[in-house]
């Protein structure tokens, strides 16, 4: 009944005013009888009745929803002045619109990274196995993105586990889909046969591994393909069931295809194809790492059995580790080595929302990048605060009116503040369309040519809620203070003053707001600043060689049909056809390129004594540093002497010799350590070379040995060469494939610069160098607007005064220092404080740094200077003005 | 008057028959002896709460003088209400006579 009367309150008004009026008609009948004259009857039936109208809005009043309903007519009145002052509007929606759109997009990452969970049935039961206890490290080799464990103790774990209804392993790999030629990577998993049943991830069509997939000797009993590499590869086309998949030159059929949210179980990266574990024997041969217990390349999830505790299963598997460590004790281990392999504990950790390197690398930046947000955001709320503020002082007298007529101070404020929130939000909503491209944006940046990431960055309800919180916390930062201010006037004293303000006291909060924006971006630059030349510096590295005109060929040959006796002359060939192409002056083979992430270390004999710590190596063949424009200092470069029957020789780098060798290296041998029965030949020493960075730009140079390539004789199936071109890449890369292809047709050729296999190691440093200086650029822009706002309020409230100033001969310069005082007391004070907040702030960003101090003393500097041009630049307009005040106009104003 | 008796003092009123409000307020003040002074005004809020808890009804009619007026009766959940109410008044002004007046009983 209630609320029929909420939208039939017209008719109910009306059928009042009728009553009313029968009342006042009732009444004046009987004063007339009483003997009044018909005037003074109704006049007295008026007085007796009250005042009608209020009556009836009381009577209204009942029939409204009250809060709700005045919102929306605040609303409704909010967008009318604004559609009144579009410039305005604009101008307000479109910061707002930047400032929640920035936030919004870096927390929509933070959200697809550390807080949304997988994509699979009730993941909060899900469990990660991981050895959590091993001090000295592990010892092996590590592949994949999750190498947790072997799959001896993988297999272990499945079978000896009680706490869990199901447990999965999976690792990383890359297959080619190319038969020959330039090569087409596509991102393999290798995943245990109940991978899918433990997640609870069905097939989208066809069907997904069972246990029984995977099982020794299985060969390849299928692959199931992710939804985005069906609809890239098949065009979705549901026949693609039942057809195979040429991958590394195996036919493998496709059975099914997995829903379209599922990426698999590591947040950052998805897959396109995925095997059984047990494949491994067939696309894997000469290395299969299925009984190697030092092989570590599996991650492991267990889904907890319903009534068993993370607890109960961290002590089952605490106390199964004992007898799988020793049963699989690798045997080639030394025995301290293995003696700490069997101390090993298999822990467990949460993995609801999965396992991610991205969010372990990016979760300082990413907490770095949503301050840097919010200071964006609240500096602009305080530009728009001022803004408001000068809005409240316009409407000045229109408020004083609605206070004087009866309009509650309560009532005022929720009015005004009903019209930020119309602002908030609709900045928030174009905010929102921003963040959605913008976050596609910062996902495309952490992409490289090695590194394919991926992060399902969509708008859902926790994002959301985040913006529409940001929106309504801006909307009270910017709309509260000036609406509590603009209510304060007393309406008389505004009503009877003329057009001038009279409310100066708002001024001092103008300029505090002034002065906390030139306090925040100052805070802002010094972050960027820092940033910028922490990249500049990085960039700016000596890496030891030249890194331009370099390019890294991985020849993969696995399908070539070669016998490892043809191993050596073959690579000859490929270096001696690379070099023989038009525009390359040279060619060397090389094990791992440096800063590729390629790395092997070893321990080392010198004088028949065992040196603490690893040594890198690497082994290339003749001519690599040239290639690489990395100079010998010392000796020689290998040559064709240096044969796999000859003596073991190596070239060093300075840092080697002068650690190992202070009284020169050139003829000195050294051992590597090897496993006990290993022989341990001796290794000359036939050169120096410049230091050269190994596997990052940031640290120090390091001992590192350079082993002659041709003397090494385990097989590998690929290899990289490196080759340097004096002309335009892609005609050398052209002419390398066919090349190649001539030498032998079926292998596969891959190419990336040496730049950007450098570039790919600075893609943190990039992002945060770029995203900190585009938000500190805007957030002095922003600063700047306010501060030339507050200086030009300066002058116009100091009119008279300047005009009393120069009718009584001061000159110009003495008005322009006037106003360049009061612009410097800005300044000052916003640089105090912001200097106070900044050293604080880059102190918690400093592990994101390289080879800055956070206090670091010329950025500082410079960014007072920066704020300082900026102060000067917003006031010139200003003090121009000041001394363009004629004194008559000034004064005949007052 | 005192808060919350304009109520019970409408529900007595229609009581005893239709009313409209003019006459409901002449009614109040003629039945007090002119004591209660009732705010014409006020009436109609009133009025219109009292309906929109179900306690009356009204309809539209044509006045002693032949005018359109509008009439309220008391429902039987008004009527209920009157009881209630009544009863609380009587307690009410019980309670406070034993303050009042403790020694005349």
């Amino acid at each position: 009944m209630r609320l029929t009367r909420v939208f039939r309150r017209r008719h109910w008004d009306e059928e009042r005013a009728r009553e009313l009026d029968a009342y006042v008609a009732e009444e004046t009948a009987d004063n007339i009888a009483r003997g009044m004259t018909p005037a003074d009857a109704r006049a007295a039936a008026h007085r007796k009745l009250g005042n009608a109208t209020r009556i009836r809005e009381e009577i209204y009043d009942m029939n409204s929803l009250g809060f709700l309903e005045t919102l929306w007519h605040d609303l409704r009145y909010g967008a009318r002045v604004l559609r009144r002052n579009p410039t305005f509007a604009l101008v307000t929606v479109l910061t707002l619109a930047l400032g929640t759109g920035a936030n919004t997009a870096i927390f929509e990452l933070i959200e697809a990274v550390n807080l949304r969970a997988l994509p699979v049935a009730q993941p909060e039961q899900l469990v990660e196995l991981k050895i959590l206890n091993a001090k000295h490290g592990r010892t092996g080799s590590f592949q994949g993105s999750r190498p947790s464990f072997s799959n001896v103790v993988w297999e272990r774990i499945r079978g000896e586990q009680q706490v869990f209804s199901s447990v999965l392993a999976w690792t990383t790999t890359t297959w080619d889909l190319a038969p020959a030629g330039e090569s087409r990577p596509v991102q393999g998993l290798l995943v245990s046969g109940a991978y899918f049943a433990t997640l609870g991830v069905p097939a989208r069509i066809g069907r997904v591994f069972t246990a029984a997939d995977d099982r020794p000797g299985c060969g390849t009993p299928g692959a199931v393909i992710s939804d985005a590499f069906w609809h890239r590869e098949y065009g979705g086309d549901p026949s693609a069931i039942g057809r195979a998949i040429v991958l590394d030159g195996h036919a493998v059929d496709i059975i099914g295809v997995t829903p379209s949210s599922f990426f698999g179980t590591e947040v950052g990266r998805s897959f396109d194809v995925a095997m059984p574990i047990c494949s491994e024997t067939v696309m894997n041969p000469a290395r299969h790492r299925l009984t190697r217990p030092d092989y570590w390349f599996l991650g492991v999830f267990g889904r907890l059995k319903p009534g068993i505790s993370g607890e109960q299963a961290a002590a089952q598997m605490r106390a199964i580790s004992a007898g799988i460590f020793r049963d699989t004790t690798p045997p080639n281990y030394a025995p301290d080595t293995a003696k700490d392999y069997q101390t090993f504990e298999i822990g467990t950790l949460p993995a609801a929302n999965g396992y991610s390197s991205l969010r372990t690398n990016y979760a300082d930046s990413l907490t770095v990048l949503l301050v840097l947000t919010a200071l964006v955001l609240l500096i602009a709320c305080a530009n728009l605060a001022n803004l408001m503020l000068a809005r409240a002082t316009a409407r000045e007298r229109e408020i004083a009116v609605r206070l004087a007529i009866g309009a509650s101070r309560l009532r005022i404020l929720r009015q005004m503040v009903s019209e930020s929130l119309l602002i908030a939000g609709l900045g928030a909503g174009a905010g929102l369309l921003i963040a959605q491209w913008f976050s596609r944006a910062l996902v495309a940046f952490l992409n490289s040519d090695s590194t394919r990431v991926f992060v399902d960055v969509s708008l859902n309800g926790r994002v959301f809620a985040f913006t529409a919180a940001v929106a309504a916390a801006a909307a009270l930062a910017f709309g509260l203070v000036p609406a509590i201010r603009a209510t304060r006037t007393a309406p008389n004293t505004t009503i009877k003053a003329s057009s001038r303000s009279v409310t100066d006291s708002r001024f001092g909060l103008r300029r505090v707001l002034v002065v906390a924006q030139v306090a925040l971006s100052l805070t802002m630059v010094v972050g960027a600043l820092l940033f910028v030349r922490s990249l500049w510096k990085l960039t700016h590295v000596d890496p030891g060689f030249r890194t331009d005109g370099v390019v890294v060929v991985s020849v993969d040959y696995r399908k070539a049909g070669m016998a490892e006796a043809a191993r050596a002359g073959f690579e000859r060939q490929i270096i001696d056809r690379l070099r023989a192409l038009p525009g390359v002056a040279g060619a060397a083979h090389v094990d791992g390129a440096p800063l590729a992430g390629n790395f092997w270390n070893q321990h080392i004999v010198v004088g028949s004594v065992e040196q603490q710590g690893n040594v890198n190596f690497n082994a290339v063949t003749p001519g690599y540093f040239d290639v690489m424009r990395a100079p010998l200092v010392a000796g020689r470069d290998f040559d064709d002497h240096d044969t796999p029957g000859a003596p073991l020789v190596a070239v060093v780098s300075e840092t080697f010799a002068r650690q190992y060798f202070p009284r020169g290296a050139v003829g000195q041998t050294f051992q590597i350590v090897q496993d006990p029965g290993v022989s341990r030949p001796p290794i000359r020493v036939v050169g120096v070379v410049k230091d050269t960075k190994y596997t990052d730009l940031r640290e120090p140079f390091t001992p590192v040995v350079f082993m002659d390539a041709a003397q090494q004789t385990e097989f590998r199936g690929a290899s990289d060469f490196v080759v340097r071109a004096t002309t335009a890449l892609p005609p050398v890369t052209a002419a390398a494939t066919r090349a190649l292809l001539d030498l032998n047709g079926a292998i596969v050729v891959q190419y990336q610069t040496m730049d950007s296999v450098v570039a790919a190691t600075l893609v943190r440093d990039r992002l945060m160098a770029t995203l900190s200086g585009f938000f500190g650029a805007l957030a002095v822009l922003i600063a700047a607007i306010g501060l030339y706002g507050v200086m030009a309020y300066t002058v116009v409230r100091r009119r008279v005064e300047i005009g009393i100033r120069m009718a009584l001969g001061a000159d110009r310069r003495s008005v322009v220092a006037m106003v360049a005082r009061e612009a410097l007391l800005l300044l000052v004070a916003g640089a105090t404080a912001g200097l106070a907040a900044a050293i604080p702030g880059a102190k918690m960003a400093s592990t994101l740094l390289y080879g800055l101090q956070p206090s670091d003393v010329p950025t500082l500097t410079a960014s007072v200077a920066l704020l300082a041009l900026i102060t000067m630049a917003a006031s010139c307009i200003p003090a121009w003005r000041a001394t363009r005040v004629a004194p008559t106009v000034a004064l005949r104003e007052e | 008057m005192l808060q919350g008796t304009l109520d019970v003092l409408v529900l007595k009123t229609l009581a005893l028959g239709p009313a409209h409000g003019h006459t409901i307020a002449h009614a109040i003040e003629h039945r007090s002896e002119d004591v209660l002074q009732v705010e014409h005004g006020s009436l109609y809020p009133a009025l219109h709460r009292l309906e929109d808890r179900g306690w009356i009804a009204s309809f539209w009619g044509t006045s002693e003088n032949n005018r359109r007026a509008r009439y309220y009766r008391l429902t039987p959940k008004g009527r209920r209400q009157l009881e209630t109410q009544t009863t609380r008044w009587d307690e009410l002004v019980r309670a406070v006579n034993r303050i009042l007046r403790p020694a005349s009983e």
